[in-house]
């Protein structure tokens, strides 16, 4: 039969926490690694539309982005213009960019490509269908026209 | 004369390096992606015809440069969009200016009238990308709802909740993503 120990003598020595900023260091740096930060300046304003029915798109790394709305420098006109990475680019240079893109994934993922169109609201649709003709003739037909989730109830 | 330093006192090492980490957390926006996912049709080829598709299966939307609708010959309007899509694509009193079905056999549902209802969505270039986008959302929250009371009639959830993948095969082959969006045409110009 058990007995109560008496206290003092046989007290459990407190865990060691010297090596709990290092564990944390750690967490840090995993985070910091697996969090990947787009590094893309926008330099046209993009004020996505609202929709109530939004799909998460998953595979970050499977998803090229095609900017489209006026430019935020002021001077440069209010005309839609299209971003590319990190530059204004016209209509013409979009199949390039989506042969890049797929350059730089592997074989197996080539097919699983989807275009995420970032475009302003008030863009008209002329820019959007031409982006999505050329789209459709480089053979990128995945595409997802990147809006914000918007409640249910206010609609219309 | 050999004076000990005293050694710093670590404990707090791990307050400030969980600081750093929320920072972290809270600094880095996770910005998720989300938007209305569409499949192009392939460029159209010349050599062969576009199908004879009758007038009763499509279901035509149009949109011109001020964002107004055209419903099916008539103004439409963006709030009865979704009720009227619908009805196009279930069309529970098998109407005849309401399209066909045809039956097939879905693993999984069985025998299931399948709409042979296309959508056609047709803009201007001058209309508002905000406006198309509103016109998709509709159009998908129709296909949606469908969805919803079909797998809830035959398995008790919503779609959206559903996890079997061959159920939810199964309603995407009865009730399919049919838009169609029409070859670009400049009518209002620019």
């Amino acid at each position: 039969m058990a007995r109560f120990k008496k206290e003092g003598s046989k007290e459990l020595p407190a865990i060691s926490t010297s090596s709990m900023p290092d564990i944390i260091f750690l967490m840090l740096c995993f985070f910091m690694m697996t969090t990947s930060t787009r590094e893309v300046t926008l330099k046209v304003r993009i004020k996505a539309p609202e929709a109530t029915e939004v799909q998460k798109l998953e595979k970050k790394a499977l998803v090229s982005y095609i900017y489209i709305g006026p430019p935020t420098q002021t001077k440069l006109g209010t005309e839609s213009r299209i971003q590319l990475n990190d530059s204004f680019r016209t209509i013409g240079d979009i199949a390039e960019f989506i042969f890049t893109e797929r350059e730089a994934r592997n074989e197996v993922d080539r097919q699983m490509l989807t275009t995420s169109l970032k475009v302003d609201k008030e863009v008209k649709m002329g820019v959007v269908t031409d982006v999505k003709q050329e789209l459709r003739n480089v053979g990128a037909f995945k595409i997802n026209y990147s809006t914000r989730k918007r409640a249910p109830k206010s609609n219309g | 004369m050999a004076r000990k330093i005293p050694e710093i006192n670590a404990g707090s090492m791990a307050d400030i390096a969980f600081l750093l980490l929320i920072f972290w957390l809270v600094t880095t926006t996770m910005d998720t992606d989300t938007g209305i996912v569409r499949r192009l049709p392939p460029p159209p080829d010349p050599n062969t015809k576009p199908p004879d598709i009758k007038e009763r299966n499509v279901f035509n939307v149009l949109v011109n440069k001020n964002d107004r609708l055209m419903v099916e010959g008539r103004v439409g309007d963006i709030r009865t969009l979704r009720a009227e899509t619908k009805e196009f694509l279930s069309n529970p009193a098998n109407k005849e200016d309401l399209p066909e079905k045809r039956l097939e056999n879905i693993p999984g549902l069985g025998q299931f009238q399948v709409s042979k209802g296309i959508i056609s969505l047709k803009n201007d270039r001058g209309t508002s990308y905000d406006m198309y986008i509103q016109v998709q959302n509709e159009l998908t929250a129709a296909i949606n709802e469908l969805r919803d009371e079909l797998s809830k009639q035959k398995f008790g959830v919503k779609f959206s909740d559903l996890s079997d993948k061959s159920a939810i095969d199964a309603i995407q082959k009865a009730i399919p993503v049919s838009i169609s969006e029409a070859e670009p045409e400049n009518i209002g110009g620019k």
